[in-house]
């Protein structure tokens, strides 16, 4: 928002424009890598402004329902703001129907959710992630007006240019001849959400400080915790 | 439109009982992407001066270079060694005439008859002569360093740790700085450059490998054979030596150009072999 010093009367002004700037970019990372019988989900902790770290521990992954996590990344206030606005939702949901939500469901809640605010958007990357209801995992990749996408991989946020062409390469086995797709297993996601933010930090100065996984399964939710380098 | 590479930079000086100390981080940036991880900031101006620099990296590079040329010039001119406050006059009168428009920020360091020195040098053309100073985008990370433990007559091993853990400052906490810590120790027996002072960051590992089997690309498969369709001999005018005086009469077509392979061809053996003798400059093969 901007705001100045004024020393002379407003009449004795130039006439000027006035820009109303609500939009912050906080940087942030976020990875989710789905399996036959689990999901995986990583952010980095790094929190910035500008050239400014305001957070070196601030995780970007937020727990919706036992099997359902959500992966905010953008502006800050409005993570947050999304964030508390759709737990909300979730509260009235499980009230109305003495149940959770199924994760298919609040994907389809979280695209509303953004479309409604089309012409003031919430300024968040996010991914929904999850295990459906045969159990199955599955990655959901939003827009910030509510364009939904259901994949098994994928990542979002500042380092998306550099991840992203990875895991289409190494889980999708894209542009490549005689190749095929790997079988996900947890080792394997583990690694290549590892080996994504290692190299993530090494060039991009919004990404790095340390990495948080969440592995989802049928028994719960698994956290893990990797330092990065912190420059 | 491509933008010009800045580096956002902690760059550091300061005066200890010996001379002075100046340190700069290694991270060249362009945007959010870093560009360079172990680039050089502390530049070269005298066996007595050296500069480091912050903003537009090609800036910092030509004026620097520039400026290095022109106080060699001006040393052998008045047979001295060049003082430092020549030094900062020339640069701050440069930046001046281009009013800003060389975004370069200096700390210049150096040790002269007149004792040690360390200038700050903004890229309108102000300057100040201080103590201890800082530029770039982290330089306040690194100016709270020095403010809170900068003493005049510190010994040399304490100021180094001085400028290590400025720079240190900016590397952790400014963004657009990162990786090692340069330092370079300037005192009346010459300069020392230290590349790297300390390797702040160490680069994390990976652990898988990713290597990809012969033949993954496409490409590969379209493989033509090379087709020879004619050779020629090129030769520059020189001294011949006998053996080629001797060829070349014997073969007059063959010095002036081109050739056609055919029956009077000589082989590539034998064409190889002359080559060092006859002076050939370049042999195309088509």
């Amino acid at each position: 928002m901007c705001s100045e010093v004024q020393s002379a009367q407003d009449y004795m002004r130039d006439p000027r424009k006035h820009y109303f700037s609500p939009y912050m970019d906080n940087g942030g990372t976020t990875v989710a890598i789905a399996g036959e019988d689990f999901v995986m989900v990583a952010s980095d902790t790094r929190l910035s402004r500008g050239f400014n770290i305001l957070s070196r521990e601030q995780g970007k992954v937020f727990n919706l329902t036992p099997k359902t996590m959500l992966a905010s990344t953008g502006c800050w206030a409005d993570v947050l703001t999304l964030n508390k606005v759709l737990q909300a939702r979730l509260m009235m949901y499980s009230h109305e129907h003495h149940d959770t939500m199924s994760t298919t469901a609040v994907a389809q809640l979280l695209s509303t959710m953004l479309y409604w605010r089309r012409f003031f958007p919430y300024y968040v990357s996010n991914m929904l992630v999850g295990l459906d209801e045969s159990g199955k995992g599955v990655v959901y990749h939003y827009d910030p007006v509510g364009h939904m996408e259901k994949l098994t991989f994928s990542a979002a946020g500042a380092s998306v240019s550099l991840i992203q062409p990875f895991l289409d390469n190494q889980v999708g086995a894209f542009n490549m001849e005689g190749v095929d797709p790997p079988k996900m297993t947890k080792e394997l996601a583990r690694q290549l959400i590892h080996d994504s933010f290692v190299s993530a930090a090494e060039r991009d100065i919004n990404t790095g400080d340390g990495i948080i996984i969440y592995t989802i399964t049928k028994d719960g939710t698994a956290e893990e915790k990797i330092k990065l380098r912190m420059d | 439109m491509p933008r010009a590479r800045k580096t956002g930079t902690t760059i550091a000086g300061i005066v200890f009982k010996d001379g002075v100390v100046l340190g700069a981080d290694t991270r060249a940036t362009e945007g959010d992407t870093v560009a360079d991880k172990n680039c050089s900031k502390i530049h070269y101006l005298q066996p007595n001066m050296y500069c480091c620099g912050a903003g537009t990296a090609a800036d910092l590079e030509m004026t620097t270079a520039l400026m290095a040329s022109q106080l060699e010039l001006h040393r052998l001119n008045t047979n001295r060694q060049v003082p430092v406050v020549a030094a900062n006059r020339m640069l701050k009168q440069m930046l001046f005439r281009y009013q800003g428009h060389i975004g370069a920020a200096l700390v210049l360091g150096g040790v002269d008859k007149n004792g040690f020195h360390i200038y700050s040098i903004h890229p309108h053309g102000s300057t100040d002569r201080l103590p201890y100073t800082t530029m770039g985008s982290g330089s306040l990370a690194a100016m709270s360093v020095f403010e809170a433990r900068w003493k005049p007559d510190m010994e040399l091993e304490e100021a180094k740790q001085l400028v290590r853990d400025a720079i240190a400052g900016g590397v952790f906490n400014d963004l657009g700085s990162g990786s090692n810590i340069d330092l370079c120790v300037i005192t009346k027996d010459g300069a020392n450059m230290i590349r790297p002072y300390d390797v702040a960051n160490i680069k994390g590992e990976r652990l898988g490998k990713y290597e990809y089997k012969r033949g993954t690309t496409d490409a590969t498969k379209i493989v033509r054979p090379i087709i020879v369709e004619s050779q020629s001999v090129k030769m520059s005018r020189c001294v011949l030596s006998s053996a080629a005086c001797k060829f070349f009469k014997e073969n007059p077509g063959s010095a002036t150009g081109s050739f056609t392979p055919g029956p009077r061809d000589f082989s590539a053996t034998d064409r190889d072999d002359l080559l060092p003798n006859i002076g050939v400059t370049s042999l195309g093969r088509t």
